[in-house]
C-alpha cells in the first residue's frame, strides 16, 4: 500500500478512500463492541451520577430536614426501634422531618471522621460513650440544651466533658460472668451475687475446682481473641478493681503511677497468671458465647447482650454473676451508645427538640426492649419485661448502678484505649508486665503532651 | 528382539523389585498438588458448608472434619436471614455496576494514555512514564483522606425533579466510587509495554495512508492487544469488586453501597456466623464464576503482570 502511494500518488487517494470505506464496513467487530461498551459505560456513569446523589448534605437542617446517623445497619431490631421513635416524632409535629441513615457498627467511626473532614456531618449522630470527650474536643459535637430532664438517667448513660453534657443514651450494657448452676454445684462452688461477689481467692479456688473436674481445657473464657474496644472495656475494670486505672483522673494529664504503679503490675501478674495456670486460653474462640453454650468453657466473661441467648439455650441452669472483687469492689465498664448534636447543624433547636422527645420513657423502653439492654431510667425499666424489680435481667441494672466505672472522660481516651489494648494483649502473651505498662504510660503521656493536654 | 525382551524384563524386574523413581516423582507431584489444592479449597468449602448450618453447629463441628462436610442440620435459613438483614440484592447490583463501568472506562482511558506514550511524539514522555509509574509506590491509604477532600470540591449536576442544578461535592454518589479508580498507573504501564511490542511499521504504514492517530489506535493497536485488555480488565475488576475503605469513607446512603460494606452489617454484639458465611458465599460466587469463565486469561494475567490480583 505504501509502495503504491509512492509510485501512483494520484490514484492513491482513490485506493485509500476505497480501503477506508471497506475498512469501515469490516471494522473489527470486537473493537466495535468495545467502543459501544465504553460509550454505554460513560452514559451509565452519567445516569448513575444523576440519580445517585444521596444525603451528602453539608447544610443539614437548613431545609427542614434533619439527618440522623446511627450505627445500627445490620441490627434490624434496634434500627426498627430507632425508626419508630423517629416516625413518632415526625408525626408529632410538621415543622421538621428527621431522616435515618444507618451504618455498620464496626466502620461507623471511620465514616463519621471522613464526613467530618469533608464538613458533611449530619445534625444528629450516635456515639460510643467513651468517644464523646474526643468528639467534643474535636468540635464535632455541641453541648446539649434539652427540655427533658436528664437527672433520672443512669450516670453511665451520660456523655460529659469539661463540665458540660454532650450526649445521652437510651441504655447501657453490663459485664457479667455466665455459668451453669449444675457445673458450679458439681465443683462445690457457691453462686456469686451482687451483694456477695467472689473475692480474688474465691475466684481462683473456683477456677481450680472447675479445672479439676476435667471437663474443659480452660474453664474460664475471657474473650481473649477480642480486639478493639473490647480490650479496655473488658479488662480495665479488673485493673480498677485492683486499685489501678488507665490514667490519673485528677487532671487526665498523665497515666504515670495509675497504669504502671504497684497495683497495676499486681493486676498484670494476676491477669497473666490466669493464662499461665491454664484457667483461661491465651486465644479464646471467635465467639465466646457460642463456645460456652457448646460446653467448651464453664464460665464466660461477657456482656448483658449475651444473656438472652444463653437463657434460651440453658433455661434455669444459667446463672448470671457479678464480676470479681479484686480488692476495691467489683468493677465493670460503663457507657454505651449515646446521642448528640453536631456543631455544623443548621437547625440545632430542632435537633434538641427531637432528642428531648426521644427521651420519653416509652421511647427508651422501646429501644431497650429491642436491644436487650439496660434501660437508662427507672421509669423506662418499669416498662421493659425482665427489668422490673423481680425480673430476670434486673441483675444487670443492679451491676450497672453498683459497679459501673466510666472509661476516662478525656479526649485522649481513644489513644489510651489503643495503648491499653496492646498492653493487655502483650501481657496475655507473656511479656514482662512492668516493661509493657511503662511503655504504654510513656506513649500515652507523650500523646497527651503533643496535643497540649487536650485542653479545650 | 532380544534387546526389546531385555528391556521388557528389566522393566518388569524393576517393577517387581523397586519402584520406578520417575513414576514415584509423578505420584509425589500429584499428591503435592492435591494437598496444595486442599489448602486453598478448604476455606472456601468451609464457607459454603457453614453457610448451611446453624451457629452452634458451626462451632460444634470446628474440632472435626465435619466442619468441611455438609452434615447435620442443614438449611438455607441463613440465606433467608441475610436478605432480612442486608439489602444484599441492591449491594450486588451496585457492585456489578461499579465494577463493570470502572473496568470499561479503565481499559479505554488507560489504553489511550499508554498509546500516546508509546506511539506519539511527546516531549519528555520517558519522564512522564516514570512519574506515572512512581505513583505506584504511594499506598492508597495515605491518599484516601486528601482524596475525600478533593472529591468534595468537585462540581456535580444534581437532578431534583425536572430541575438540573450545579452543586459542589461528589460524596455519596456512584461516580465517586468509579472515577478516582479509572486512571491507573499499573494499567497504563501494562498497556504501554504491550503496545511497544507491536511493530511500529504497522502504524507507520497507516500514517502514510493518512490514518489518524485515533484510527491507528482503534483499528490496529487495540485489536492486536487482546491479552493486555484481558489482563487490565481482570486487574481492575478485582479491586473494584473488593473495594471497602473508599466506599466506607465517601458513601453515606445505603442505596449506593457496594457488597463489601455489607459484610460489616453482621458484626454486631452477637455475631451470627452462619449469616456471615451465607453473605460471604453470595458475594464470592460472582468472582468464582468469573474465574471459571476466564480461567485462562486470569492465569495469563497473573503470569504476565507478575502480581497476584
Amino acid at each position: 500500500m505504501a509502495a503504491a502511494t509512492a509510485t501512483l500518488p494520484g490514484r492513491n487517494q482513490t485506493i485509500n478512500a476505497r480501503i477506508q470505506q471497506k475498512d469501515s464496513r469490516v471494522m473489527n467487530t470486537h473493537f466495535k463492541r468495545f467502543l459501544t461498551a465504553s460509550l454505554t459505560a460513560a452514559a451509565l456513569v452519567g445516569s448513575m451520577a444523576a440519580c445517585g446523589t444521596g444525603g451528602g448534605n453539608s447544610k443539614d437542617g437548613a431545609n427542614g430536614e434533619l439527618t440522623l446517623w446511627t450505627h445500627n445497619a445490620g441490627n434490624p431490631d434496634e434500627l426498627a426501634s430507632i425508626q419508630s421513635v423517629v416516625d413518632a416524632y415526625n408525626q408529632s409535629q410538621s415543622k421538621v422531618k428527621v431522616k435515618v441513615q444507618a451504618f455498620p457498627q464496626d466502620s461507623y467511626n471511620d465514616s463519621v471522621v471522613a464526613a467530618a473532614s469533608a464538613n458533611k456531618l449530619p445534625c444528629i449522630v450516635d456515639i460510643d460513650g467513651p468517644n464523646v470527650p474526643n468528639w467534643a474536643w474535636s468540635k464535632y459535637l455541641t453541648p446539649l440544651k434539652l427540655s427533658a430532664d436528664l437527672s433520672q438517667n443512669l450516670p453511665s448513660t451520660l456523655g460529659k466533658w469539661n463540665g458540660q453534657t454532650y450526649s445521652f443514651g437510651y441504655y447501657d450494657v453490663a459485664l457479667a460472668m455466665l455459668a451453669r448452676a449444675s457445673d458450679l454445684k458439681a465443683a462445690g462452688i457457691r453462686v456469686a451475687t451482687v451483694d456477695k461477689p467472689w473475692t480474688k481467692d474465691e475466684f481462683e479456688s473456683a477456677l481450680a475446682a472447675l479445672k479439676r473436674l476435667g471437663k474443659w481445657d480452660n474453664p474460664l473464657d475471657l474473650g481473649t481473641s477480642g480486639t478493639g474496644e473490647w480490650l479496655p472495656y473488658a479488662y480495665s475494670p479488673f485493673l480498677q478493681s485492683f486499685g489501678g486505672d488507665l490514667i490519673n483522673r485528677k487532671d487526665f494529664q498523665s497515666a504515670d503511677g495509675a497504669l504502671n504503679g504497684d497495683k497495676a503490675v499486681e493486676w498484670a501478674n494476676w491477669f497473666h497468671g490466669l493464662i499461665a495456670k491454664g484457667y483461661a486460653a491465651q486465644k479464646s474462640g471467635k465467639d465466646s458465647t457460642a463456645d460456652f453454650l457448646n460446653n467448651k468453657s464453664a464460665i464466660v466473661y461477657t456482656g448483658s447482650w449475651a444473656a438472652d441467648k444463653a437463657r434460651t439455650a440453658l433455661g434455669d441452669d444459667l446463672v448470671v454473676m457479678p464480676s470479681v472483687d479484686l480488692g476495691n469492689g467489683p468493677k465493670i465498664g460503663g457507657g454505651s451508645w449515646q446521642w448528640g448534636v453536631t456543631t455544623g447543624c443548621k437547625n440545632p433547636d430542632a435537633a434538641m427538640d427531637y432528642l428531648s422527645f426521644s427521651l420519653k420513657p416509652e421511647n427508651i423502653a422501646k429501644v431497650a426492649k429491642a436491644t436487650g439492654t439496660i434501660p437508662a431510667t427507672d421509669a423506662a425499666a418499669a416498662l421493659v419485661p425482665g427489668y422490673e424489680p423481680t425480673g430476670k435481667n434486673r441483675v444487670f441494672l443492679d451491676f450497672s448502678k453498683k459497679s459501673a466505672v466510666l472509661r476516662p472522660e478525656t479526649p485522649a481516651y481513644p489513644f489510651i484505649a489503643t495503648e491499653f489494648g496492646k498492653a493487655a494483649q502483650d501481657i496475655i502473651s507473656g511479656a514482662d508486665p512492668k516493661q509493657v505498662l511503662d511503655k504504654a504510660v510513656k506513649n500515652i503521656d507523650s500523646n497527651i503532651k503533643s496535643n497540649n493536654g487536650y485542653k479545650s | 528382539m532380544a534387546t526389546t525382551l531385555e528391556r521388557t524384563s528389566r522393566r518388569a524386574g524393576a517393577r517387581s523389585t523397586s519402584p520406578n523413581p520417575r513414576r514415584l516423582r509423578g505420584i509425589g507431584g500429584w499428591i503435592g498438588r492435591i494437598l496444595l489444592g486442599i489448602v486453598f479449597a478448604f476455606p472456601l468449602l468451609f464457607m459454603f458448608v457453614s453457610s448451611l448450618k446453624p451457629d452452634q453447629q458451626i462451632f460444634g463441628d470446628l474440632s472435626s472434619i465435619a466442619a468441611f462436610l455438609p452434615v447435620g442440620n442443614l438449611s438455607f435459613d441463613n440465606y433467608g436471614a441475610v436478605f432480612d438483614r442486608v439489602p444484599a440484592a441492591r449491594f450486588l447490583i451496585n457492585s456489578i455496576g461499579i465494577s463493570a463501568v470502572t473496568v470499561i472506562l479503565g481499559v479505554l482511558i488507560n489504553s489511550l494514555a499508554a498509546f500516546a506514550l508509546s506511539r506519539m511524539r511527546v516531549r519528555g514522555k520517558g519522564i512522564i512514564l516514570t512519574l506515572i509509574i512512581a505513583t505506584l509506590i504511594v499506598p492508597f491509604e495515605t491518599l484516601a483522606l486528601p482524596l475525600v477532600w478533593w472529591v468534595n470540591q468537585l462540581p456535580t449536576l444534581e437532578l431534583d425533579g425536572f430541575n438540573l442544578s450545579l452543586t459542589t461535592g461528589w460524596l455519596d454518589t456512584y461516580q465517586v466510587q468509579i472515577i478516582p479508580f479509572v486512571a491507573n498507573a499499573f494499567s497504563i504501564y501494562l498497556f504501554h509495554q504491550y503496545f511497544d511490542s507491536i511493530p511500529k511499521e504497522l502504524d507507520e504504514a497507516a500514517r502514510v495512508d493518512g490514518a489518524s492517530w485515533f484510527k491507528i489506535y482503534r483499528k490496529i493497536v487495540m485489536p492486536l492487544s487482546g491479552p493486555a485488555i484481558a489482563t487490565v480488565s481482570i486487574l481492575t475488576f478485582l479491586p473494584a469488586w473488593n473495594s471497602y475503605l473508599w466506599p466506607l469513607m465517601v458513601v453515606q446512603s445505603e442505596e449506593l453501597r457496594p457488597v463489601m460494606i455489607g459484610v460489616q452489617y453482621f458484626f454486631q454484639l452477637n455475631v451470627s456466623w452462619g449469616q456471615v458465611m451465607a453473605y460471604s458465599s453470595m458475594i464470592t460466587l460472582p468472582v468464582v464464576a468469573l474465574f471459571i469463565a476466564f480461567q485462562r486469561s486470569f492465569v495469563n494475567s497473573i503470569a504476565s503482570s507478575g502480581v497476584k490480583g
